[in-house]
Parts: C-alpha cells; sequence; structure tokens
C-alpha cells in the first residue's frame, strides 16, 4: 500500500469539507444552502442539539471504524488548524515532539461542558463547540472581507448596468461575539502555529467525546517494531503530539489519523489498519442526552430605553430646495423577552439547542438577527428591527439551522406563527408629537394586526383657551376636521414581525416595538 | 405633404448656414476633418438671438439655469447629480469653464434665484460672471418664496440686496416673483408674499430707478393666480413672464396632473399681451431626455445624428414669442450639445410639431410620475430621497420592468432589476416604505404630484414583488 494514501485522501476530502463549509458560512445570499447545507448539519454538536440520531451514530461509528476522522476532515476547525501548523511545518521541518495528555484540562473542561450543557450555560457551550466557533470566526472576520468583495463586484456591475451583484451593508451585529471570534481565532491560530492540534486534544470537547472512541477504532496506525530504526520521523511529524516512536507507542485517544506519521517513515514500519491489540479497557462512555435546561429569565424593563427618547426629526423649515434630512440611527430596546423567530418553538428551545455558530445570522437577508449580547446566551441569535424587518416572504433562518435550535418552517406556516406582540409607545409616535397623520406602521403590518383609532389629544380647549372634556365623544366632536389617528394593536393577530417597529419613523426608538414571546404560539 | 416639405426646404435656404448645411460642408472636407469628433467643433457667433421688445436688447435662444451647477465629487456624492442634491461643495472652477464657453458661444442670460443649491447658486453665479464684462451678459434672479419667515418686508428688500452683493452687480436685468401660484392656496399665498407686504411695490420703484431692468415672475400651478396677475398687466406691466412649457406640457398638463394648466393656454394667454416669455423645465428635469427606448427609436429614425433632447428645445424655438429656454446645464457635454441646437436653432415643422405631439401622448400612456428632480420637495422631514424613488420607478416604467403579474414573461427579471435598482438608488431608510404621509412635501411641488399617495403606491408594489404575491 501506498504509505501517501491515506495522508492525500485525508488532504482532498479535508480541503473539500473545509472549502465549502466556509463558502456555506460566508454566503449572504442563501444559494449555496440547497447545495451544501447538509454540512452544517453532520457537524457533532449541532446534530446532538438536533437529537439527530442517524448523523450521530453514523459519526460514533465512523469513529469506531476508522478513529478520528471526523476531527480530520469534516469538522472545519479542526482543518483550519491544520492549514496553519502545515505553513509552520514548511519553514520549519520535524517540529513537534511527544507529549503527555493534559488530562486536568481535557477532562476538565469535558466536564464543565457537559455541566454547563445540564444547567444551561449556553454561552459557555456555544463558545467551546468547535464548529460554531469556526461559524463565528468565519461569519465576524471573513464574511465581511467576502461581503466588500462582492461590493466591488456590485459597483463594477452598478456600472455595466447588470444586476449580477447587489451590494450588502457590513456591520458588526454583536461587539462581545466579534471580540470572542477574534480572540477565538487568534488563540486558536496560535496554538496550531506552535503545536498542532493542542486545542483538538485539550480543550475541544468534541474531541474529547470522540477519544472515548477512536481508542477502540478498528483501523489505526501501528508501528511495526521489527520495521521501525527509532529515526523518530513519527513523533517529529505528529502534530497531535501523541506518537512515542521511541517506545513504539501511539496514544489513540488523541490521534487523528492524519497520516503525516506515515508518509514520512522511511521504512514503512507504519501501517493504518487492524491489529488486535491489548487495549486497556477506558472509562465508561459517557450519555449525553440533550437535557432540559432550567434558567432564569432576564427581566429588564424597557422604560429605561424610553427614557431620553426624542424625536430627532428635521423639522427644519424650507428656506432653500434640495437636501436630504439626516436620519438618526434606530437604537435597540431592551426588550423584557427576546424575540426568536419563527421556528425556534420557544426561546428556551433555541437557547438549549443553539451553538452559536452564526449560520442563521450570515443568512439573514434583512439584517435582523443577531448574536444576543447576554451574558447566558452570547452569541446564540436574537432578532430585533432597526435595520429591517422579519419579512414574511423570508425563511433562511429556520432553513439552514443545524442544531434544530430553528426549526424548518415554510413561508405559509410563518403567518400563523407568534413569536412577539407589538406594543405602542404613545410619548414616541409622530401622531402625538408632531400633529400629523402617519399610520405606517398599520400599512406595512403583514396580518393586518394594527388598528388605527382616532386620537383624542389631552388638551381641547374652547375658544377662550380654556380645557373642557366631558367625554370622548364630545371631545372627538371638538377636534379639528383633521382627525389624527393612532395605532393599536389586535394582540390576538400580531406575529412579532418587527415591520411596524422597522419602518416607525421615530428615531432612536420607535414608537411601536415587539415583546418576545417565550413560547411561540400558532395563531 | 408636399407643401410641407417645401416649407422645410424654403426654411433651410433661407438659414442658410444651418445645421444641415454644416454637417454637408463638413462631409466635404479633407481627411483631416474625418479625424475629428463627428460633430465637430461648435461654430461662434450662430446663436440665434431674441429680441426683448421693451429694451431692444439681443437674449439668446439659449439660456444658462444656474440651478444644478456641478459639485466637487467625492465619495460621498456618489448618487448626486449637482449642487442641489448635496451639501457637496459648488465645483467652481467647472462653473466658469462652463459660464466662460457659453459666453463665448453666444449665451447671455443666466438665471439664479437665492434658493438654488441649498442658496449657493447666487454666489457662485457672481463669482463666474464676474470675470466677463457687465454688458455681455443679463442676469435673472428672484425674490424667492419659501418659508414665511422670508415674507416680511424687510426680509424680502434684504433678500433682493443679498442677491446684488452675491451676484455682484448694481443692477438685476430680469427679476421674478418666485413660484407664484404655489401652495395650498396659490391666491393666498401671492397675496401673503407679494401684494399685501408691499413687495412688489418695492420692486416696482427699484424698475422705475433702473436696478431692476425687467420684472416679470414665474408660474407654476393655480391658474387663477396667472390669469389674476395678467388681469393686472395694464398696472403692473410685466416685462416677462416665466412659465413651463415643453411638447409634453404643451397639450398633456392636465393628463399629468389635474392641477397643471396646458402650457398651450399659457402662452397664448402671454402672446395675446405681448409679453416676452422665458420658458422654465424645457426637458422636464430631464424625463425628455430619459425617454422610453421605443420613443428614443422614433426620434433617432428621423435625426440619427441629433440628440433626444434637440427635439425640446427646438420645440420651443419655433414659437416666436419664447424670449430664452432656460437649461440646467451640469456637464459641458450638455452644454455642447444645446449649443449645437441653437447655433442656430432650426425651427420644427408643423408636422415634426405632430409628430412630438404624437411623442407626448405616448408619453401620457406610459403613466410615468411627473416628477422633475427639481427638489422643491427636498428636505423630507422623515428623510425620503423623493425624486430619487420617482425616478427609479419612471426608469423601471421606460425600461419595462414594471410587472402586471407573476405570470409576465420576464416577471423574475423585471424584479430583480427593480428591487437590486431600488437599493442601489436609493438607500433603504430613504425608500418609499419609510413615508409617514405628513404631506410636507407636496404643496412645494410645482408639478402638484400627491406625493404621499404615489409613494405608497410604489410601496405596495415593491412588497408584492418582493413577496410574490403579484
Amino acid at each position: 500500500m501506498n504509505k501517501k494514501l491515506l495522508r492525500t485522501t485525508r488532504v482532498i476530502l479535508a480541503s473539500i469539507f473545509f472549502v465549502l463549509i466556509t463558502l456555506l458560512l460566508l454566503d449572504f445570499t442563501g444559494t449555496l444552502q440547497r447545495y451544501i447545507g447538509f454540512m452544517a448539519k453532520i457537524q457533532f454538536l449541532p446534530a446532538l442539539m438536533a437529537l439527530n440520531f442517524a448523523v450521530i451514530i453514523v459519526l460514533i461509528l465512523l469513529t469506531l471504524i476508522f478513529g478520528r476522522i471526523y476531527c480530520s476532515v469534516i469538522c472545519p476547525l479542526g482543518v483550519f488548524q491544520d492549514v496553519i501548523s502545515h505553513i509552520h511545518s514548511l519553514k520549519k521541518k520535524n517540529r513537534f515532539t511527544f507529549k503527555k495528555e493534559i488530562k486536568w484540562l481535557r477532562y476538565g473542561v469535558w466536564v464543565l461542558f457537559i455541566v454547563a450543557m445540564i444547567i444551561g450555560i449556553n454561552s459557555f457551550v456555544a463558545l467551546l463547540a468547535p464548529y460554531s466557533s469556526w461559524g463565528r470566526i468565519v461569519q465576524n472576520l471573513f464574511q465581511p472581507l467576502y461581503i466588500w468583495i462582492n461590493n466591488f463586484f456590485a459597483f463594477l456591475a452598478e456600472r455595466a448596468d447588470s444586476y449580477a451583484f447587489y451590494s450588502k451593508e457590513v456591520w458588526i451585529r454583536s461587539l462581545s461575539t466579534f471580540v470572542i471570534s477574534a480572540v477565538s481565532f487568534l488563540v486558536i491560530g496560535f496554538l496550531a502555529w506552535k503545536s498542532g492540534r493542542t486545542y483538538c486534544n485539550a480543550v475541544c470537547p468534541v474531541g474529547t467525546t470522540l477519544s472515548f472512541f477512536s481508542r477502540f477504532a478498528f483501523f489505526r496506525i501501528h508501528i511495526d517494531e521489527n520495521k521501525c530504526i527509532k529515526c523518530d520521523k513519527c513523533t517529529k511529524n505528529c502534530k497531535a503530539n501523541c506518537i512515542n516512536g521511541k517506545e513504539h507507542h501511539v496514544d489513540y485517544s488523541r490521534c487523528v489519523v492524519c497520516g503525516n506519521c506515515q508518509s514520512v517513515c522511511p521504512k514503512n514500519a507504519i501501517t493504518y489498519s487492524h491489529i488486535n491489540n491489548k487495549v486497556k479497557k477506558n472509562r465508561d462512555n459517557v450519555s449525553e442526552k440533550a437535557n432540559n435546561v432550567n434558567e432564569s429569565k432576564r427581566a429588564f424593563l424597557f422604560s429605561s430605553a424610553i427614557i431620553g427618547t426624542t424625536l430627532a426629526i428635521a423639522q427644519e423649515k424650507k428656506k432653500t430646495d434640495g437636501g436630504l434630512a439626516v436620519i438618526e440611527d434606530k437604537k435597540t430596546y431592551k426588550r423584557s423577552t427576546e424575540i426568536v423567530p419563527a421556528g425556534a418553538k420557544s426561546l428556551k428551545n433555541l437557547q438549549n439547542k443553539c451553538t452559536g455558530c452564526q449560520l442563521c445570522v450570515s443568512k439573514c437577508p434583512n439584517d435582523v438577527l443577531r448574536p444576543s449580547s447576554d451574558l447566558l446566551h452570547l452569541m446564540q441569535p436574537v432578532m430585533s428591527f432597526e435595520k429591517g424587518a422579519c419579512r414574511p416572504e423570508c425563511t433562511a433562518c429556520s432553513s439552514v439551522c443545524p442544531a434544530g435550535a430553528i426549526t424548518p418552517v415554510t413561508a405559509e406556516e410563518k403567518t400563523s406563527i407568534q413569536t412577539g406582540v407589538a406594543k405602542w409607545v404613545k410619548q414616541n409616535c409622530v401622531v402625538v408629537s408632531n400633529d400629523h397623520n402617519c399610520g405606517n406602521c398599520a400599512r406595512h403590518c403583514p396580518s393586518g394586526a394594527i388598528i388605527m383609532v382616532p386620537y383624542i389629544k389631552p388638551d381641547v380647549r374652547n375658544n377662550n383657551g380654556e380645557t373642557e372634556i366631558k367625554n370622548s365623544t364630545e371631545a372627538l366632536n371638538k377636534q379639528e376636521v383633521r382627525q389624527l389617528m393612532i395605532p393599536t394593536v389586535n394582540e390576538s393577530r400580531c406575529i412579532g414581525c418587527g415591520m411596524c417597529e422597522y419602518v416607525c419613523p421615530s428615531r432612536p426608538f420607535s414608537a411601536i416595538y415587539v415583546e418576545g414571546m417565550a413560547v411561540h404560539k400558532n395563531i | 405633404m408636399e407643401s410641407k416639405n417645401i416649407s422645410r426646404r424654403e426654411f433651410l435656404k433661407k438659414l442658410g448656414l444651418g445645421v444641415a448645411a454644416t454637417s454637408v460642408v463638413a462631409a466635404a472636407c479633407s481627411d483631416k476633418q474625418k479625424e475629428n469628433a463627428v460633430e465637430g467643433d461648435i461654430p461662434k457667433g450662430k446663436m440665434t438671438y431674441r429680441m426683448n421688445p421693451k429694451t431692444n436688447e439681443k437674449v439668446s435662444l439659449l439660456g444658462y439655469g444656474m440651478m444644478r451647477l456641478p459639485i466637487i465629487q467625492s465619495e460621498n456624492t456618489k448618487n448626486a447629480g449637482s449642487a442641489r442634491d448635496t451639501d457637496a461643495p459648488i465645483d467652481q472652477e467647472a462653473v466658469n469653464r462652463l459660464v466662460d464657453y457659453a459666453i463665448a458661444h453666444g449665451v447671455n442670460y443666466f438665471d439664479t434665484s437665492p434658493a438654488y443649491c441649498k442658496g449657493k447658486s447666487e454666489h457662485a453665479t457672481g463669482i463666474a460672471l464676474s470675470r466677463h464684462k457687465r454688458n455681455e451678459f443679463f442676469i435673472a434672479t428672484k425674490l424667492s418664496n419659501f418659508a414665511p419667515q422670508t415674507w416680511s418686508y424687510n426680509a424680502s428688500v434684504e433678500m433682493f440686496n443679498n442677491s446684488l452683493k452675491e451676484l455682484q452687480v448694481d443692477y438685476i436685468d430680469y427679476l421674478l416673483l418666485h413660484g407664484v401660484g404655489m401652495g395650498e392656496d396659490g391666491m393666498q399665498v401671492l397675496h401673503g408674499r407679494y401684494l399685501d407686504n408691499g413687495v412688489l411695490d418695492f420692486l416696482l420703484k427699484q424698475r422705475e430707478k433702473g436696478i431692476i431692468r425687467n420684472l416679470g415672475f414665474s408660474y407654476h400651478g393655480d391658474v387663477n393666480v396667472f390669469d389674476y396677475l395678467l388681469s393686472q398687466h395694464d398696472k403692473y406691466h410685466w416685462d416677462f413672464v416665466q412659465i413651463q412649457m415643453n411638447y409634453m406640457d404643451w397639450a398633456y398638463a392636465k393628463q399629468i396632473n389635474a392641477r397643471n394648466t396646458n402650457a398651450e393656454y399659457l402662452y397664448n394667454e402671454l402672446a395675446k399681451l405681448d409679453i416676452p416669455i422665458v420658458i422654465m423645465e424645457p426637458l422636464l428635469g430631464g424625463r425628455l431626455v430619459k425617454m422610453p427606448d421605443a420613443i428614443v427609436k422614433q426620434m433617432k429614425e428621423r435625426e440619427p445624428e441629433k440628440s433626444v433632447a434637440s427635439w425640446a428645445f427646438r420645440f420651443l424655438g419655433s414659437y416666436d414669442k419664447v424670449l430664452t429656454s432656460l437649461s440646467g446645464m451640469t456637464e459641458m457635454q450638455h452644454l455642447q450639445d444645446n449649443l449645437r441646437t441653437h447655433c442656430p436653432l432650426k425651427p420644427l415643422t408643423e408636422e415634426e410639431k405632430d409628430f412630438l405631439f404624437s411623442i407626448a401622448k405616448q408619453m401620457v400612456e406610459k403613466n410615468n410620475i411627473p416628477c422633475n428632480e427639481c427638489q422643491y420637495c427636498m428636505p423630507c422631514p422623515y428623510g425620503l430621497d423623493i425624486p430619487a424613488i420617482f425616478t427609479h420607478y419612471n426608469k423601471c416604467i421606460n425600461e419595462g420592468n414594471i410587472s402586471e403579474s407573476m405570470q409576465d414573461k420576464n416577471y423574475w427579471k423585471a424584479r430583480k432589476a427593480f428591487l437590486i435598482g431600488y437599493d442601489r438608488k436609493v438607500p433603504k431608510l430613504r425608500q418609499a416604505n419609510m413615508c409617514t404621509g405628513c404631506n410636507e412635501c407636496s404643496p412645494h411641488c410645482p408639478q402638484r404630484i400627491a406625493i404621499p399617495v404615489e409613494m405608497q403606491k410604489i410601496d405596495a408594489y415593491v412588497e408584492k414583488i418582493k413577496q410574490n404575491l403579484l
């Protein structure tokens, strides 16, 4: 058997997976989803969260047969480390040594991870999820570059009167998630540069989980003691630091079956095959049932958001013609319950299952989804409507989620899933403050949940300037011919899509905003 | 048909050195000539002039509108065409260049206003013209008419004196009451702005003193105001009147907008009184240049080497009471093209006029929104870019990218062109869906477009194609 076969196969497969899955994360148009969307769904943790047992079983069987090829081929974070490590190895050959397993760290992190899953420290779970780490790195660090390049093409296309490209805004959706991504990129990259697969074998909970199975893998790396000349080349080229060439010992819990050792062995002493070996029984496997999590809900009041809200509308007096009024950016309401997309079923479901990979965020065409900045749920998506609304025809996030945090829904189903309810904030409404009719929220409500009703001014004065309101009918009659109308929300029809909040002219805080529902309802 | 052809031929004979003849000469020239650009140089000294009957001065048939002056281009001015769309500074060097070129080719009428280019037009015009002899040009400016704060007698006198200062002159050749007939109640605005506060009396006095040489008004909108001012001609002796005229507004002003008045009526009323007429919006703010492909084709079949715009100016030049047609020329190409049309101007035959009226009819049937991008509606208090939205919509109509239903053959292509083009031309937060309907805009619209109504129609269409519910 060709001694490079294993390595070559691994490199080719890994390249394909890595490039495609990165493209899937970069793509903001949603076109690749149909073809390679499955690549996110075969990732270990997301599949586990989605209770996708078929995938879990296949992955475990794969490990039991071939060893940790998942880590070498399927996991993009693993391949990313191989790329970094390989670049360093080009400059400095034979740079690895055998190192002992860092047990306290490896199993300590693993135990903490399981505990975090059980008690619902979702941000910690998401932080360590390897595929999701890569997703965050791509979405936060690489997608902006991708979009800028796209925008350059869009710029050219515009000159050429072509509609082949359209430009897209680049913005940081959550500073904390951006910083986490940048830090994990640097830390994991640095570790890979220094010593190969350290992160996978000392931190990554998926690596540790799979290591329980890889110890018993049917096919494994073996050193033929008769052929071995103890040149130690295998040790020096093992990026997992798991071969002790002098003693012909391989730590299968850390071996990711990369084939590097085999390809450098001058005596062909290393084989990848099945040989009956006495292997110490290892600890029992640990079951990873998705545990139900109880977690306390935040109880923020939005009142702080209202305080200080001003209508920064340029009621500039016209003296000259032309020009554009400045549009102040909208600010995010502190919602007492966060809004999550239709398909998430409930806030709890999303929080328990989401591994924070940002695939949904990178796909959201309306700039609605962004990672939460709440400490317990960092990196998990929530909706907000400063830059767009959750449009009725779009189901992008529900179709990409690999973890079952957002389950698939059709556009038709979405029209009847209540994710939140709109609330009117009187003091921000332009009808009240600017004294002219608007109704933009009602005009855009896709479910017809906003009903415009007459507004009774608090000070309906008579000719003498005295206030006199006896009852509402009288008040209405007293008012000018041009009746002011204010929006009211029919709670039973509102689906919480945020269209009203997005199109509301009041800035920075909309006069109508959506409060999320902890459990989604079918209406 | 026969007689019409003859009249055309006769006409050519009369003009002798007409554009057609020039091109014949060019064709007969040597190879050296062939190397030059197709159109060749613009002849100097060939400008067509009209006589102002009061002063016996010769006014160039092409007048320079200083409303769309060029700006210094930068990152932020991507979508801005001229100084009226942006805060970017005016490119004074370019203005000077344009003005020099125009004067060298016989243009002598320059029309500005304290309101144009966010108030910067008069200053820039003053700089450019101060470099020329005072008897080489006529200046037209206005007592503008926007916020009621500027309506008082003192504020008006100040505005007038400021115009003299900005323009660096001690007399104004043509002074206009700006945009009479606009507003919800045109008569009321006229009284409030010019009559009741003694402002018009002040202007009449200035005319007696010679500080204003010609006094007139520019008219938009309410025809009662127009009729009233003409009925007072014996009292005020209008030296000229500025109206909106072009082959669309000639007979289809009402079809475009019920509150507008046909230019045919306005022109004839003024002609009866022998009042010289200054034309604004000869190209309807560019809409008579950016025409649907099928219409451009018809024009090019007749005059392959002439621009689409040249038809509009030849139409105006065919009416002898027209003193000058104002064109806001931002770029040198605009100026050169217009000079080619006017040096000298070849009037239309009756048959050609009929052709343009048939074009007008086709345009009306296209249902375009009659926005000229004049920017009077702007700034919208809620930040919408009203003219950009209308322009995009009209462009899509012209290019056949407005669908009737999803069954349309090119629905998906048209949808893409509409939606991607929309985001390119108008930033998301300035699109039609942000219109509150406050109606701050409509009273300022010289075309009397019900802007909020149109906005909501466009928005409804966008929603339909976004959701594929058409």
